[in-house]
């Protein structure tokens, strides 16, 4: 069963953290994925821009594009992952490793319904790929 | 991570929210600042054991309140009681509550509390020193080393601006729209003063901080006023500009030109976000400067090679701008596209008229310098860079001069440009 790990934090904390602190949440959220990914359990995994730069579109009558994110909350969804796992025990196992690695926040373990994996679209975004030095 | 590091990271978060709301209870800053002070040391008590609270702000705004009241009370036994309007309506049993429902006020105690640092009387240093104290909450060393100034130095150019502060300080009552929107305009300008410093010599890490600081409340504006085109365009000027951090000085200190710079330095994510704000930015159309700025700054960024820059569309977007903030900065910027696209010889014709204006401008004689030396002219090349040389605000500037004049020197003479920095605070 494929489940999607949604990370919840909140953003303006998140936000706070300096380059360092950023850097080695990175690193120890890197072994986990590690791990996962030799057991063949990780699927794509990404980290989203802050809701500052997101637009919605309602579909209203005409569809309306408004500025900033969906809904007004106190955690927003930063990123997400996706897992392979045989039950929701091991999804909440790689949950609660991957929280051990990232301070705050919450994640929402979700069963996917529908996967769709997608082309090469990683190797065309420029924000995908590894920060230069 | 430590829990100390995220409760730290946390308390930098609420910081705004909750001075803002407490300097609207105590209507005083010194007050306020305590209070929070007190508020996050218990929090570091507290949190560790009880876990952090859901609400992070609202709570500090609540034990820091107590807290500056228990100290009101202790005081008032020695001392004359304090007249009740001081107090306003602290003993409202629901406050909590009311404080978690009304976001709108939130906005207004962090608008406030910003536009105290934008006092008409303060100059820029000290509006900035308030600013990165009172509202980011860096301590005073860590200011200090950012201006390179002692903390004495410091400590007394703070204590100087808060008095000015003190005696015409903002209304506590809500502002009307009108009021609100000048609030914003002054706020904006004084987030890009505190980056501008921090860009302006970018070279040394204490001052790179204050971009990621400008950064920061460019977000926390944007997250307060989602649907203020300006506010992005502020935003994604500075992401965009802070992206060349890496690739903006050589390793002797001396700047290198935009044109020079190693693009695969760029910093891609804040790229990225810079590009996703100003293109939301302009579905708005409702042009302004900050705007305008960051769609410059866009078109370079989307230059994989400075020979792939679309330098008509920047002219075009300097004509814009000199028509929205006409001034001979913004058109002496305008001239290095013109020298693109129409020839150094139509660069130096737009710039004649500017000499009078920016005749003690290094950036004037830089480019006129880089001009006359593209068109061969090394004789004026070599009297201009004299010029600028003796102009030069920082040692980075002073170096890339000097390359062009021992290159002039040993009479070789490569293609060379000197552009103006971004529009800032300079003349």
């Amino acid at each position: 069963m494929l489940y999607a790990l949604l990370c919840y934090n909140a953003e303006d904390v998140v936000f706070s953290w300096s380059q360092a602190e950023d850097d080695a949440v990175m690193a120890r959220l890197a072994v986990v994925q590690d791990r996962l990914t030799k057991a063949g359990k990780l699927g794509p995994a990404l980290r989203l821009l802050p809701t500052t730069a997101a637009t919605t579109l309602r579909k209203s009558d005409p569809p309306l594009v408004i500025d900033g994110p969906f809904a007004e909350t106190k955690e927003q969804l930063l990123g997400f992952y996706v897992v392979d796992c045989e039950n929701l025990d091991e999804a909440l196992e790689i949950a609660r490793d991957l929280g051990k690695a990232n301070p705050g926040g919450a994640y929402e373990i979700r069963p996917i319904r529908l996967f769709l994996p997608g082309g090469p679209v990683g190797a065309a975004t420029a924000a995908a790929e590894p920060q230069g030095t | 991570m430590s829990d100390l590091a995220w409760i730290n990271a946390a308390l930098t978060a609420a910081r705004p929210q909750a001075v803002g709301a407490l300097l609207r209870y105590f209507r005083d800053l010194d007050t306020a600042e305590e209070a929070f002070q007190e508020a996050c040391l218990r929090a570091l008590k507290a949190w560790p054991q009880n876990g952090a609270p859901r609400d992070p702000a609202a709570w500090l705004i609540m034990v820091g309140r107590n807290a500056a009241l228990d100290g009101v009370r202790r005081r008032a036994r020695l001392t004359a009681l304090p007249p009740e309007d001081r107090l306003s309506d602290l003993d409202d049993a629901e406050a909590l509550a009311a404080e978690r429902a009304d976001q709108a006020d939130y906005r207004d105690d962090i608008l406030r509390l910003m536009f105290i640092c934008c006092h008409p009387d303060l100059p820029a240093p000290q509006q900035i020193a308030l600013a990165l104290r009172i509202v980011c909450g860096l301590t005073v060393p860590q200011i200090a080393r950012a201006f390179l100034v002692s903390e004495a130095a410091l400590e007394q150019r703070i204590t100087r601006a808060k008095a000015k502060v003190a005696a015409g300080a903002a209304s506590f009552e809500t502002p009307g729209p009108a009021e609100r929107s000048e609030r914003l305009a002054a706020v904006m300008a004084m987030v890009y003063l505190v980056f501008n410093e921090g860009y302006s010599a970018a070279g040394a890490p204490e001052r790179a901080q204050l971009c990621d600081e400008a950064i920061r409340l460019g977000r926390l504006l944007l997250r307060m006023f989602q649907t203020e085109p300006e506010v992005m365009g502020l935003l994604a000027l500075m992401l965009l500009q802070h992206a060349r951090r890496a690739a903006r000085f050589a390793a002797d200190g001396s700047a290198i030109l935009l044109e020079d710079q190693d693009r695969r330095l760029w910093d891609r994510e804040r790229i990225a976000e810079g590009l996703a704000l100003i293109d939301k930015a302009m579905r708005h159309r409702w042009p302004g400067p900050y705007q305008v700025q960051a769609a410059i700054a866009a078109l370079h960024a989307r230059a994989d090679r400075a020979e792939a820059t679309d330098w008509a569309q920047i002219d075009r977007l300097y004509a814009t701008l000199e028509r929205l903030q006409p001034s001979p900065v913004v058109t002496l910027n305008r001239a290095v596209a013109v020298g693109k696209t129409a020839g150094p010889q139509a660069a130096l014709a737009m710039i004649a008229p500017l000499a009078e204006r920016l005749g003690g401008y290094f950036y004037f004689h830089g480019l006129k310098g880089a001009l006359h030396l593209e068109l061969g002219e090394t004789a004026a090349a070599r009297e201009a860079f004299g010029r600028a040389i003796a102009l030069a605000g920082t040692p980075a500037e002073a170096a890339h001069i000097r390359q062009h004049l021992d290159r002039l020197a040993a009479d070789h003479a490569p293609a060379a440009d000197l552009s103006p920095p971004p529009m800032s605070a300079r003349p």
